[in-house]
């Protein structure tokens, strides 16, 4: 059961840095504060009141791909902000709605892949749901390594096939 | 011994004559090439990797075109050598070695064949029908025995645009009759293409003859397509789609082209395979929370599951006795081989070398398992051999992938990678023998190697 418990451990990170989160939001000017989360970033801007423009403004916002370790599917400590910022977001527009596309490199079978990619987008999907987004503002889809953004044989390409994308398919 | 001059010169008219119709035949296809540019285009490179000095060599003489027409534009004779030789058991003598032209048993000149050490010879002759069809007889010979093994009187009948089905149903026969095993040349290849990058890229379903000719699509998206599996009767495909947003599964009748949706359940929809009887599906499915393995029975549509587990089970492959699947899980940490009974149970472990064993074509009779072998980047295609535990690699790449057996067992498909592109590789099943299907252009992968045909397909 590694797998579910490390998910349900990055849910409970994401979770916690969010209750801190949003104990501050009555004071909004304070967003640039450390919650104290102790994974958050300077990127974070978890507390502010958002608007759907921020959604390709904000330093946090913008940043919609989540990148995973080769056979893994735990979230890295670098992508906990972002999560918690679409949260952020999420909860505060319940009419929102983001398709979490999961992504996996060439290496490895395809039917596998397939497999590989939903399990990086439910650890996705997993962590913004404890961070406060409501289930059904949240869906995935894997993609396995069908849709990759480059094609070259090495670690460099790779790296950037095993994601998932956070598409906003409904902004507000 | 003293040459016959009237033979001789017999002999030497005929043989010019039939230059004469081989090299009408070639600027005609050549002409219907050139007027046809796609199918200039879509005509694959047939390109044998290894000899073998172990393969029994085989001399089939050109054929003998009787009609007052035109000869068709198929070189019958060619079609056959190239299955003879890219099956790995068989070598056809070139045909610039080919120094007599025999169309008939009477007419086979054995000492020439023993001097040039071929084992067998066969001959034929394309006599036109009234109607435009085109009549093949062919003959069999062992040359060390002088003795008819295929005799006078065999035929098979095609349309003039059919004449390569007709030759690879001869080789066929001709490949029984010498080994005992039942041809599988007269087959076809169903396989994935990408073309385009970014926003422009088009995925295809294709079918072609298993030597790579005749290419049809069969359903074209914008999204992606995977995992083509035949039906036993090679009516139908089953194959994943995501043109509705999420993967979903659809069966389709490669004839009619219409189609169904059997599968678009919440999470992972994939890895089709049907039964042996044709009647269920085995199927990828990861609404109950994670990728578990369920056999869907395609009249009802109703489900039962056959795997239970939070690892990944994917990749479901039926045992000819449709009692149980050979499929992949990660339950042990990386991707393994295992078998269920259908009916629910526990599954055994099937590979135990290895630290990756994945995606499993079964040969006909179970004793063979064609797999995905991984090792840190480079991934090969292996078999496994039930009775011995061992696994032996076949090929070569990197990053080759999704093998098929011809459904004989002589055979397997694969898919490999070289520079940007995927292409397709027909190996014998021991490996000695490679031969790549350029396909068009593009990527090209994830062959599935159809069933025997029946006549009427």
């Amino acid at each position: 059961m590694k797998l579910p418990i490390r998910v349900l451990l990055t849910a409970v990170a994401a979770s916690s840095m969010l209750v801190a989160c949003t104990g501050k939001k009555v004071k909004p000017d304070q967003t640039t504060t450390d919650s104290g989360g102790g994974t958050t970033t300077q990127g974070s801007t978890s507390g502010k009141k958002y608007t759907p423009g921020d959604l390709d403004t904000d330093s946090c916002l913008r940043q919609r791909v989540v990148y995973f370790d080769f056979d893994r599917s735990e979230i890295r400590p670098e992508f906990q902000a972002a999560v918690a910022c679409h949260a952020d977001y999420l909860r505060q527009y319940p009419s929102a709605r983001v398709t979490l596309e999961g992504n996996a490199d060439e290496r490895g079978t395809r039917e596998y892949n397939t497999a590989l990619g939903e399990r990086r987008g439910n650890a996705v999907s997993s962590a913004v749901g404890a961070a406060g987004a409501s289930s059904s503002q949240l869906n995935v889809v894997s993609y396995g390594e069908e849709r990759p953004v480059c094609k070259e044989h090495g670690e460099g390409c790779w790296q950037k096939n095993r994601r998932v994308e956070i598409v906003y398919t409904s902004k507000q | 011994m003293k040459a016959d001059p009237h033979m001789h010169n017999s002999i030497y008219t005929r043989f010019l004559v039939a230059r004469l119709f081989v090299v009408l035949a070639l600027v005609l296809a050549a002409g219907a090439a050139f007027a046809q540019g796609s199918l200039k285009s879509e005509v694959p490179t047939i390109d044998i990797k290894n000899g073998t000095a172990t393969a029994t060599p085989i001399v089939v003489v050109p054929f003998h075109f009787e009609g007052a027409t035109l000869p068709p534009e198929t070189d019958v004779a060619d079609v056959i050598a190239n299955d003879m030789n890219r099956c790995g058991q068989f070598r056809a003598l070139p045909k610039s070695d080919i120094v007599e032209s025999p169309t008939r048993g009477s007419e086979i000149k054995y000492a020439t064949w023993n001097m040039l050490k071929q084992a067998y010879i066969l001959v034929g002759r394309e006599i036109e029908n009234p109607n435009g069809d085109i009549r093949v007889e062919f003959e069999l010979f062992d040359v060390a025995k002088q003795q008819p093994l295929l005799g006078s009187g065999l035929a098979i009948s095609g349309q003039r645009t059919g004449m390569r089905d007709v030759a690879h149903q001869i080789a066929d026969i001709v490949y029984e009759k010498i080994t005992g095993v039942r041809g599988a040349f007269w087959t076809r290849v169903a396989y994935i293409t990408s073309t385009g990058v970014g926003n422009s890229i088009q995925y295809s379903l294709m079918v072609a003859d298993s030597d790579g000719f005749n290419p049809q699509t069969v359903v074209k998206s914008r999204e992606p397509l995977m995992s083509p599996a035949w039906s036993p009767d090679s009516r139908r495909i089953a194959y994943v789609s995501w043109e509705r947003g999420n993967s979903s599964i659809y069966v389709q009748e490669i004839a009619t082209g219409s189609r169904e949706v059997v599968s678009a359940s919440k999470g992972i929809n994939s890895a089709p395979s049907f039964s042996p009887d044709g009647s269920k599906l085995a199927l990828t499915l990861s609404y109950g929370g994670n990728p578990d393995i369920y056999i869907m029975d395609l009249a009802g549509r109703s489900k039962t599951q056959v795997t239970k587990h939070f690892a990944i089970d994917t990749e479901p492959t039926w045992m000819a006795d449709g009692q149980s699947l050979i499929f992949t899980s990660d339950r042990s940490g990386k991707p393994q081989l295992y078998q269920a009974p259908i009916g629910g149970g526990d599954a055994t472990r099937v590979t135990f070398s290895g630290e990756y064993n994945a995606d499993p074509s079964i040969s006909w009779d179970g004793k063979r398992i064609a797999m995905v072998q991984g090792s840190g980047n480079v991934y090969r295609i292996a078999v496994l051999d039930r009775a011995t535990g061992e696994s032996k690699a076949i090929s070569p790449g990197n990053l080759d992938e999704h093998p098929s057996f011809a459904p004989n067992g002589s055979m397997i498909l694969y898919a490999a990678t070289e520079g940007s592109r995927g292409v397709l590789y027909a190996v014998s099943a021991d490996g000695r023998v490679r031969q790549r299907l350029v396909l068009a252009d593009g990527d090209v992968r994830e062959p599935a190697w159809s069933p025997y045909r029946q006549r009427g397909q």
